[in-house]
């Protein structure tokens, strides 16, 4: 039971890590006043970009940077839609997912030849597990050895990033100038604009670290998770850090949370596939899988606690002239 | 108003041409670095989609999907609203007409079916839209993002009652059986060949029509009834409309439910016009695609059916175009459809300003 236990969070550990990254990345979008619904097209061109850069070069660090260099291009697009030219935030974010979803497939083709696939990935081309210190020692110690070796040992770099990044983003957000100014600007753009400071430049620096995380998060998935890129393999995980960034009501530490409370969720509906509850009959997992959707929408209606928005996100910010 | 100065044809043609022709010169830099010719590739869209009969067909049959999710994205669209969940509600219609047709094509005649099965799959689909508007005129969640979430609800959903209960028993595949003939919405070639009209063989049926009756039904129903003007002066100004008395909240939920509605008519061209069985992912991006529609149609039916045919010819042309370079896959007309989003969407104000500018400029000089 226990064994079971640590192998569910250990799988809840690597579902969750792009949900963090991506929902963080949110985070910083939608507290500066822009909504990214691009998250999903984000990290699919990324995952794109970091297996394309990793095939190619034979290493995963450089896949990284492509994936990053990839994501920060469709965040600056995004931002050049909404900021520079006042567009919907919705209809860009719609934009870049649908252009995504089909410029990765046509230009794997043209690359790779593959029918849309990047080439497995293999030895430096991915991100490998690490062992932490000791682990192989403290392996037998009951229950902390298990804890420690089996489910916080072993895994690749990037998952340790993306929980170090919670605090980084606490910190950042709440406790710098820069994350004081990036609220102001999500709450009310108008004083920022008054105390002299610029609210495009502001907007425009959220959206790079959203496009920085987001490309961590699709680094992660063609080269970390899974071993080389697929068609749309992001599988709806933009949209789901979108829920768990309401869910965890736009703060860092309940962000974080919430994905690791819908990545347990996923990890549940894996393991009970197929499984037989003696007088229930076969477990419907379509229902455990879609919890994170119906606890979200829960939370919108008011039902389980109030989510409210920063107060100026999606509206265009326009500078009132003499 | 310097507004007033600009012609109309300008905010009404000019603007919106120069946008789509930007999407589609950087749509042709996506073929030139893939290493193919831009105008070559557009030689074989063209003749795939319009260059003989069954091409004509299939190039209305997608734009038949295209004008409901369109019509349904506008719709909303006119009311101040993001109906961006078309796809899960187009997926719950297609249920409806699907359950429909399973519990009658033994018993009752197609006569009987049709009007059912058009009635199942727009209850369906605004079913699906209610709760999302509902939230947002009542709660104040916002739409957006309830209505994605629906689409996942939605496909959770439709993978569980297949793969339970609407699964056809002896195979393996989470399909229904296949509907008897009764319930198949008629070929539109099939239709037309007793009166000695060839159209060839494609899979346009008559849900192209329904599609076309709905185009006139939106158009007098936004633009020809007190009621759509309510609708239209929420999508202005919600704060005027709420002064003139006009019950906000009771708008909002019956244009979701007619957007879903809309959308719900997905089903009777796929499940009862093609695929005769109710099976999974028929929606095939649809939904999404009707707001690409929408933005170039400009939400207008008559712009709509336009921008729904130019779609369908990209799909079809798309499928030729595979067909005939193997080295290019269908997904290329993907890229376009979001450039497409992307320039008449999200950058439609990119030149507006300095095109109007013109104008007002040059008017100003007119006048002295």
């Amino acid at each position: 039971m226990f064994d079971t236990l640590i192998i569910m969070l250990d799988a809840t550990l690597r579902v969750s890590t792009p949900l963090i990254l991506a929902a963080l990345a949110g985070l910083y979008a939608e507290r500066s006043g822009i909504v990214d619904i691009g998250l999903e097209g984000k990290i699919l061109g990324s995952a794109f970009a970091a297996a394309a850069g990793a095939a190619v070069f034979g290493s995963a660090w450089i896949g990284l940077a492509c994936g990053v260099l990839a994501s920060i291009v469709l965040a600056l697009i995004h931002g050049f839609a909404c900021i520079t030219h006042r567009g919907d935030h919705i209809v860009s974010g719609v934009a870049i997912n649908t252009i995504v979803a089909g410029l990765t497939v046509t230009l794997g083709l043209d690359w790779f030849g593959m029918g849309g696939q990047t080439p497995t990935l293999s030895g430096d081309q991915r991100f490998t597990e690490i062992t932490l210190p000791f682990a192989d020692a403290l392996r037998d110690v009951p229950v902390i050895g298990q804890i420690y070796s089996n489910l916080l040992s072993g895994h690749n770099i990037i998952v340790y990033l993306a929980f170090l990044m919670v605090p980084a983003t606490y910190w950042i957000i709440y406790k710098t100038r820069f994350g004081l100014r990036l609220r102001a600007v999500g709450e009310n753009p108008h004083a920022v604009d008054t105390a002299g400071i610029s609210v495009a430049w502001i907007r425009y620096r959220a959206l790079i670290v959203c496009g920085i995380l987001c490309g961590i998060a699709g680094a992660y998935l063609s080269t970390a998770h899974n071993a080389g890129f697929l068609k749309d393999m992001s599988a709806g995980k933009g949209y789901m850090a979108l829920a768990a960034l309401i869910f965890g009501k736009w703060r860092p530490v309940p962000v974080l949370f919430a994905c690791l409370l819908f990545g347990f969720l996923d990890a549940v509906a894996v393991r009970l596939q197929g499984v037989v509850i003696p007088g229930m009959g076969e477990v419907p997992v379509q229902l455990i899988e879609v919890l994170p959707y119906v606890l979200t929408v829960l939370l919108l209606a008011g039902f389980i606690g109030k989510a409210v928005a920063p107060k100026a996100v999606g509206r265009p910010y326009v500078k009132e002239r003499a | 108003m310097s507004q007033a100065k600009v012609p109309v044809w300008v905010n009404v043609g000019l603007i919106p041409f120069i946008n789509i022709v930007l999407a589609f010169l950087v749509s042709g830099l996506v073929f030139v670095a893939i290493g193919q010719n831009p105008i070559e590739a557009a030689g074989y869209l063209v003749y795939g989609a319009f260059g003989y009969d069954e091409g004509v067909g299939y190039t209305l049959y997608y734009a038949t999907n295209f004008i409901f999710t369109g019509l349904a994205v506008s719709i909303a669209f006119k009311a101040g609203l993001f109906n961006i969940g078309g796809e899960g509600q187009a997926y719950i219609g297609g249920l409806g007409v699907g359950l429909v047709c399973l519990s009658l094509d033994h018993s009752m005649p197609f006569i009987v079916i049709m009007p059912l099965a058009i009635i199942a799959a727009a209850l369906f689909g605004a079913a699906w839209a209610y709760v999302p508007a509902y939230l947002q005129a009542k709660r104040g969640s916002h739409i957006v993002i309830t209505t994605i979430m629906f689409n996942f609800i939605a496909s959770s959903l439709m993978v569980y009652l297949m793969v339970n209960w609407l699964k056809e028993k002896s195979g393996m595949a989470p399909n229904s059986r296949t509907f008897e003939e009764n319930a198949w919405m008629p070929y539109l070639h099939n239709m037309l060949s007793p009166l000695g009209i060839d159209i060839g063989d494609s899979p346009l049926n008559g849900a192209f029509i329904l599609a076309l009756i709905c185009c006139v039904l939106v158009w007098a129903l936004i633009w020809h009834t007190r009621w759509g003007y309510q609708l239209r002066t929420l999508g202005t100004n919600p704060t005027a409309a709420k002064y003139a008395g006009i019950d906000t909240a009771k708008v909002t939920i019956w244009v979701m439910l007619i957007s879903g509605g809309l959308a719900g008519f997905v089903g009777i061209n796929e499940i009862m016009g093609v695929n005769h069985s109710l099976l999974l992912n028929f929606t095939a991006g649809y939904g999404f695609a009707g707001i690409a529609v929408s933005l170039m149609g400009r939400n207008h039916p008559i712009g709509i059916v336009l921008a729904a045919v130019l779609f369908g010819a990209l799909y079809q042309g798309g499928a030729e175009l595979a067909f005939e370079i193997p080295t290019i896959t269908p997904e290329v007309v993907v890229v376009i459809q979001g450039l497409v989003i992307l320039f008449s969407g999200a950058l439609e104000h990119m030149f507006k300003g300095r095109i109007e500018g013109f104008f007002i400029r040059r008017a100003a000089a007119q006048e002295k």
